[in-house]
């Protein structure tokens, strides 16, 4: 077995969320630029300057992309040889989570409760965390501080299997023709198909985080993908939703194995600072 | 080239009434911070009849939660809100005089007929340019609502902030009129 400390799991935490809120992905940027000289909207074009602008500040600066600095989502691969000593693991993480926040000047999101009291947790904790067991004796960490203005915008819908892959993609363009301006276009747009219900929500969660440009590994969800990008492209919704081509920067589809009877789909948007980071012990 | 037109607050219905949806506006003046949990307080009082802690006629409200400020800034990073969670909010507000609000995203058509009523403005702030809109805060207090956190109303003293103004008080609305030209099929 290999000894990891509880402080070092904490620190690991801190810097990958300082990290995440205040550098966006190179593929991000570059994606937005590439947007911005296909834009024919004249506001779409001054939207998107904006963002690029406003990324290259907070990185310099130091400071938060966007002051929605989310809730706080871990997913972690925790291999199996690995031994945590001197602290608890998910308690490690919060105080990672809450140092970040606190000392790096993030904002604090986090209510106690969703309906009756509403009081702020002044911490960014409690973390959303997701741990996989994995063969080998290290811990890989992937973080996303997840802000509310995409994730309000999120969709599940249980389909039929008649539906297909029209009704797949319907389902998809019609989530984000809904949302309109309302999750910050240009958004990065995570689905999740099959599995339960509340798998299929994992995995659209996840799929916001695929790098941009990669698709998926079976050409058929690829199609699927670009399709979907297209059409959504199409409605015009643009960047700020004030009008243009560029309503979202991609579209990722994973899948999981379902029931005979099902088809699970959930769409997951991310707004265009889809942020986060990763990092091994 | 788009016009950029130079407001001030407090707002009086001449210049609300000038303003077109789709200027490009830079503000300066003063602004008041609310999102959720700061109109719930304000509706409560209006409904209990009681006096509210600001004074909104002629203002704006700007839907914004900010970031701590890191030492030497004035304001930590403060991009708008999704505004339709103030929408049930916004007409008591209005009724008062309010004559601006700063957010993102689609208003109720309550909203927006009582926009007309009173005579307002809605602007939008580009969402995630959170930093840079930053940069145009130049001192930032508290007023109320304190144990709120970042959601109590804060009043910030701005330069320039950039907005575009989305419905006009005529009801002219960004988002119904751009987006179909850019729709394909």
């Amino acid at each position: 077995m290999r000894k990891i400390k509880a402080s070092q799991i904490t620190e690991m935490v801190k810097r990958l969320f300082l990290k995440a809120n205040y550098y966006i992905g190179d593929d991000i940027i570059a994606a937005l630029k590439s947007a911005n000289e296909k834009e024919s909207s004249e506001i779409g074009k001054s939207v998107l300057g904006m963002i690029l602008k406003n990324n290259e500040i907070a990185a310099k600066e130091e400071i938060a992309i966007c002051q929605d600095t989310g809730l706080a989502i871990l997913f972690i691969k925790l291999g199996q040889e690995v031994n945590i000593v001197d602290g608890s693991f998910s308690e490690a993480i919060n105080e990672g989570v809450e140092r970040a926040y606190v000392d790096g000047y993030l904002r604090k999101s986090c209510v106690t409760d969703p309906v009756i009291d509403r009081k702020n947790t002044s911490t960014n904790t409690p973390a959303i965390i997701y741990t996989d067991i994995v063969p080998g004796d290290k811990i890989h960490f992937l973080v996303a501080p997840k802000g509310f203005g995409s994730e309000n915008m999120s969709a599940l819908a249980m389909l039929k299997p008649a539906d297909g892959v029209k009704g797949a993609i319907d389902f998809i363009v019609e989530t984000v023709k809904k949302a309109g301006p309302n999750p910050c276009p240009p958004t990065i747009v995570g689905v999740g198909i099959g599995g339960t219900s509340e798998l299929a929500m994992m995995i659209a969660k996840k799929a916001t985080l695929r790098r941009i440009g990669e698709h998926n590994p079976d050409t058929r969800y690829a199609d699927m993908e670009i399709e979907s990008l297209r059409r959504i492209n199409a409605l015009g919704i643009g960047p700020g939703g004030l009008g243009g081509n560029t309503t979202s920067l991609a579209v990722n589809i994973d899948y999981a194995p379902t029931h005979i009877a099902g088809m699970p789909i959930a769409v997951n948007i991310c707004c265009h600072a889809a942020r986060h980071a990763e990092g091994v012990l | 080239m788009v016009n950029v037109i130079k407001i001030k607050t407090p707002l009086n219905d001449d210049t609300v009434l000038q303003l077109k949806a789709g200027d490009n506006v830079l503000i300066s003046g003063y602004l008041y911070t609310g999102r959720d949990a700061a109109h719930k307080r304000l509706v409560d009082l209006i409904e209990e009849g009681k006096e509210l802690p600001i004074n909104v006629n002629g203002q704006i409200i700007y839907y914004v939660g900010p970031a701590p400020a890191k030492p030497g800034h004035a304001c930590g990073s403060a991009g708008p809100t999704t505004s339709y969670r103030m929408d049930p909010y916004a007409p008591y507000l209005l009724d008062l005089g309010l004559k601006g609000m700063i957010g993102k995203g689609l208003r109720s058509k309550e909203v927006i007929d009582s926009m007309i009523k009173n005579k307002a403005v809605y602007f939008g702030a580009v969402g995630g340019a959170a930093a840079l809109i930053s940069k145009s805060i130049v001192k930032s207090e508290t007023i109320c609502y304190e144990d709120l956190g970042t959601e109590a109303i804060h009043r910030f003293l701005v330069e320039d902030f950039p907005a575009i103004v989305i419905i006009d008080a005529f009801g002219n609305n960004l988002y119904e009129t751009e987006p179909p030209k850019y729709a394909i099929e």
